[in-house]
């Protein structure tokens, strides 16, 4: 069963972001979106973690990241999407696991 | 008499109103001529993020505004420098917020002042009133 797992929660603000990353088994997907962009950003605590999660694809909503005015800090290997994409990624896998 | 007002921002923007919803009420404090500071801490200091795009999202980009706040002799910009490393940005990322002193033939000057958590607190400490958003 592949999963895509979806933050939209501040990682500084909430738990949100660490309770999925504990949980997200390899082969899943994560989508960053809203407030949950800022974990992608370079030079946190969270892009240090996505960094080492082996086998998790990370993806960015980018709407969500330019409106923050951090697409330009989004780190490296991290997937940015649009809102057709974000409809891909739930149609690619098996379920959608919304953490709030 | 004028009373000393702080307006603390913890949150970052759009993901919820409290950062627009706090702009305002500055700006009306400001109106009413009381001494205003305003100080970004935590996911506030992403308010401040410059280049932000809203079009892509159909929510008003209302960060324009905060290069207004100098108009209304709102100049004290405080930003938790403890904030700013933990979220990997540097003054660069912000925008660059100006105000012009009258008492110098309008010399332009910066209105951030970037303080450690120590710093803000002795801040805090001297203001009447302070408002968390």
């Amino acid at each position: 069963m592949t999963t895509l797992h979806t933050v939209n929660k501040s990682p500084f603000s909430s738990d949100t972001f660490d309770a999925c990353l504990g949980l997200a088994k390899s082969g899943s997907t994560v989508l960053l979106f809203e407030d949950g962009v800022y974990a992608a950003t370079s030079g946190t605590v969270s892009a240090d973690a996505i960094a080492n999660a082996n086998g998790i694809t990370f993806a960015v909503l980018g709407p969500d990241a330019m409106a923050r005015g951090v697409e330009g800090k989004i780190a490296d290997g991290i997937k940015i999407v649009d809102y057709d994409g974000f409809v891909d990624l739930v149609a690619e896998h098996d379920k959608v696991h919304a953490w709030l | 008499m004028a009373k000393r007002f702080m307006y603390m921002n913890t949150k970052a923007p759009y993901g919820t109103v409290y950062a627009l919803e706090s702009l305002e009420v500055v700006l009306i404090g400001a109106a009413f001529e009381q001494d205003v500071s305003v100080a970004f801490i935590g996911d506030g200091v992403y308010q401040l993020a410059k280049g932000q795009d809203t079009k892509g999202i159909g929510m008003k980009n209302f960060s324009p505004t905060y290069a207004a706040l100098g108009d209304y002799d709102v100049n004290k910009i405080y930003v938790e420098k403890e904030s700013m490393e933990e979220r990997g940005l540097t003054l660069n990322d912000l925008q660059h917020l100006v105000w012009e002193d009258e008492d110098e033939d309008w010399a332009e000057k910066d209105s951030i002042r970037l303080v450690s958590r120590a710093e803000l607190a002795d801040v805090i400490d001297d203001q009447d009133v302070v408002l968390s958003f």
